[in-house]
């Protein structure tokens, strides 16, 4: 195994996209992910690939979507009002199943918001993010490893499913250096008929096209698709469980907030509180059975969030109501700290024990 | 003896042009071009929104479909992803000239070796005859019922004009398809714009000046006559930028 | 089983990130988990500057340091934010050319280095971070493995800036020495 570096978890994705075959990058600047841009400008002319900063996001995605329509690696990275103006391109992306990576290293919102970490584009990630029947794949790394890991694993899955794949992360994660190994096999890429490449006069053209008149073709073409989304559904969920095993009470959160939370897990057991936790990897597809298994064993759940409270429906659905779910959260780029999310698991192993 | 057939880079479907729009026209002056400079088989083609949204279903090669706008970026993601590859957009005024203004700028501005096919029918077409960013003073539409009125609404968005002012582009010219002479100037300017690209030189744009008789509320042959009187008055044609030839306009 | 929380705060131009990812990459060479976490504003230069770096035998958790068994603090405005953060029993170093003040609290060790003032007399006067690190290593037992520290250096210093190594290294030693 090659020795372990350094590195921010932003330049991680970079280079893993890069180890992982993406010779295109296309991104504009905005914090607190423009390290990727600027590693990505540094390396690709050294590794005979292609970096440009577009004129906007909205141009990025665009050139995104033609590279993607060629059939060759692609990716773009951007913070969430960035990740907003991208939504067009993601519409499209899924309309004409063109596979891409897409890295959202979060900040605060709504609006312009501010440049600190944060989780609130969940909704927007997990729901579509743009207008029309549509899912991308959703990762939700939680260390500069796993930033670089889900990178490589992103572009596969994308690739094989033919979607857009979403590293969605924050400004902690993009920001801080951990180390990490990039020692990977890189796959042979799968072939693609479909793409657009010139007919050389020997097939019927290719077209990449997300338009259809006729409302019978666009319904069943959104049926085949979501087809394909329930087989993803089924085989393509990940998460980690931390000592949920006799757990009374399940802390969950993702990314960042999984790492403060796990803190406070080990604070509660020490305690003697019966406390475990469920990390989300894949948000798209939500891990639904990982919770499913906690039904009957835990009596309260605590979603540990940097929003409002996002995932906490998600997680709501998959216990189906069965387990009460309460939100321990900060919003705005503050992060929640491990002696809060402590204070929420006293409080709720206090009541349900009561 | 053939006497008249359609180019090989032309499909045989029937295109829903409405009659008398000079869509058709160009996609012939296109098609010959890739034709005569055998370049099918390598090009990739990047059709708009607006009338032409349906282009991919016309021309022979590989074909994409672009968002509102935006086919000079996907034309570039395409073109950086396969440079040996030839690949054109075909593009409306509201497309290239409102919405995808900042594509069409900054992909003229990288000199992205790329072809441009702009018509400029001073109006919305396929949305059925609003106003264009290139609709004339004065002009009524469906959206500017009582004429445009240049103190509300701005002056038309000449398009040659503002990108031969930039140091990036190759070659910026403006064509009209109203009469034989005006097409087969046109078609001269569609083949060097490909041409360009084939040579490695850079964007080249070619505008045409075309027409809408059904939002123009004209009959084809009036709708001929108003390119001359009120359309290339306004669009003067001629070759705004030519790097590799000192005579500009 | 042991884990140390590093905070290092001071002004953007200082050096804070720099000598924060020596120590990151002393532990990383010592095969301990390691976590590096910089603060991060819109200002480029002069705003605060910190950065939290995490050594530990186990994995590391939350990589964001909010009561440090040691501040380096270069600045007042650092002592004064968070001197009553560090953990009872742990240690504050001090830029003592800097902060014109004493740590009030009697349940640390605190070490008062003229950090500033030493790397200007040494013709050296953008490595105080380093001289003050220097100390840090001492103290936290760094400086038994000196070869460590040496190669936690050489990977911190780009090959480009290869010619910084012996500086830097120097002024590693004025702090440990001082």
């Amino acid at each position: 195994m090659a020795d372990k570096v350094l590195m921010k978890g932003n330049e991680a994705i970079a280079e893993a996209a890069i180890i992982a075959g993406c010779k295109h990058y296309f991104g504009y600047p905005i914090t607190p992910q423009t390290e990727i841009a600027a590693y990505m400008a540094k390396r690709m002319p050294k590794v005979g690939g292609v970096f440009l900063q577009a004129e906007s996001e909205v141009a990025a995605i665009n050139m995104v979507y033609g590279v993607a329509s060629t059939g060759t690696r692609v990716m773009t990275s951007s913070s969430s009002p960035g990740i907003s103006l991208k939504g067009e391109g993601l519409s499209y992306l899924a309309g004409a199943d063109l596979p891409a990576l897409v890295v959202n290293v979060q900040r605060g919102g709504p609006g312009l918001g501010g440049i600190q970490p944060s989780q609130s584009d969940y909704f927007q990630a997990t729901k579509g993010g743009a207008h029309g029947d549509f899912h991308m794949l959703v990762f939700a790394p939680a260390s500069v490893q796993e930033m670089a890991d889900l990178t490589v694993k992103g572009f596969d899955l994308a690739d094989k499913y033919r979607m857009t794949s979403m590293i969605l992360a924050d400004g902690t994660l993009g920001q801080m250096m951990e180390p990490v190994s990039l020692d990977y096999e890189v796959k042979a890429p799968i072939e693609k008929p479909w793409a657009a490449t010139g007919t050389q006069l020997k097939r019927e053209h290719n077209v990449i096209n997300s338009l259809y008149l006729k409302p019978e073709k666009l319904e069943q073409t959104n049926f085949e698709r979501f087809d394909r989304y329930k087989q993803i559904e089924e085989s393509e969920a990940m998460y980690e469980e931390y000592l949920t095993e006799d757990a009374e009470i399940i802390v969950t959160a993702f990314g960042i907030a999984s790492r403060v939370a796990k803190n406070a897990v080990n604070m509660a057991r020490a305690q003697g509180i019966k406390v475990g936790l469920i990390r989300p990897i894949t948000l798209w597809p939500f891990p639904k059975q990982a919770y499913q298994n906690v039904i009957g064993k835990a009596k309260r759940i605590i979603s540990v969030e940097l929003s409002m409270g996002q995932m906490i429906e998600d997680v709501r659905l998959a216990v189906e109501c069965k387990v009460p779910v309460t939100l321990c959260n900060r919003t705005g780029g503050m992060i929640v700290s491990p002696e809060q999310v402590l204070e929420s698991i006293i409080n709720a192993s206090k009541e349900v024990n009561a | 003896m053939v006497v008249f057939d359609k180019p090989n880079a032309l499909r045989d479907v029937p295109l829903h042009y409405c009659p008398g729009c000079t869509h058709g026209i160009v996609h012939r002056l296109v098609a010959e071009v890739i034709d005569e400079l055998q370049i099918e088989g390598r090009t990739i083609g990047v059709a708009p929104v607006g009338c032409a949204v349906m282009a991919y279903d016309y021309f022979n090669c590989d074909m994409i479909e672009a968002a509102h706008g935006r086919a000079p970026a996907v034309a570039t993601g395409v073109k950086r992803a396969l440079p040996q590859n030839i690949v054109f957009t075909y593009q409306g005024d509201g497309d290239l000239a409102s919405i995808g203004m900042a594509e069409t700028v900054h992909s003229a501005a990288r000199n992205e070796n790329i072809t441009i096919i702009f018509i400029n029918n001073a109006i919305y077409g396929m949305t059925g005859g609003q106003m264009a960013p290139t609709s004339l003073p004065g002009q009524i539409t469906q959206t500017s019922p009582y004429g445009r009125k240049v103190e509300d609404c701005g002056y038309p968005v000449k398009v040659c004009e503002m990108l031969s002012q930039l140091d990036g582009p190759e070659y910026i010219t403006r064509v009209a398809v109203n009469n034989v002479k005006n097409v087969k100037n046109a078609k001269k300017a569609i083949k060097k714009a490909f041409e360009n690209q084939v040579n490695g030189k850079g964007f080249s744009l070619v505008e045409v000046v075309s027409t809408c008789p059904t939002n123009w509320g004209l009959t084809p042959q009036d709708a001929l006559k108003w390119v001359d009187e009120k359309m290339i008055p306004y669009y003067p044609l001629g070759v705004y930028k030519d790097r590799s030839n000192t005579e500009v306009k | 089983m042991k884990t140390t929380n590093y905070l290092f705060a001071g002004f953007g131009g200082q050096g804070i990130l720099f000598s924060g990812k020596v120590l990151a990459y002393k532990g990383l060479t010592d095969g301990k988990n390691v976590s590096w976490l910089p603060s991060y504003g819109p200002e480029m230069r002069g705003g605060t500057a910190n950065c939290s770096v995490i050594v530990s035998d186990e994995a590391v958790g939350s990589p964001i340091v909010s009561n440090p068994n040691v501040l380096i603090a270069m600045n007042l405005p650092s002592l004064d934010a968070y001197e009553n953060s560090v953990t009872a029993g742990g240690k504050i170093f001090v830029d003592s050319s800097l902060v014109d003040r004493k740590v009030l609290r009697t349940d640390v060790d605190v070490y008062y280095i003229p950090a500033t003032s030493l790397a200007s007399d040494n013709k050296m006067p953008k490595l105080a971070n380093m001289i003050i690190m220097g100390k840090v290593l001492k103290e936290m037992g760094e400086f038994d493995n000196e070869d460590g520290v040496v190669n936690a250096l050489k990977k911190v210093i780009s090959a480009k800036h290869a010619d910084m190594l012996e500086i830097n290294l120097n002024a590693l030693k004025i702090g440990k020495d001082y």
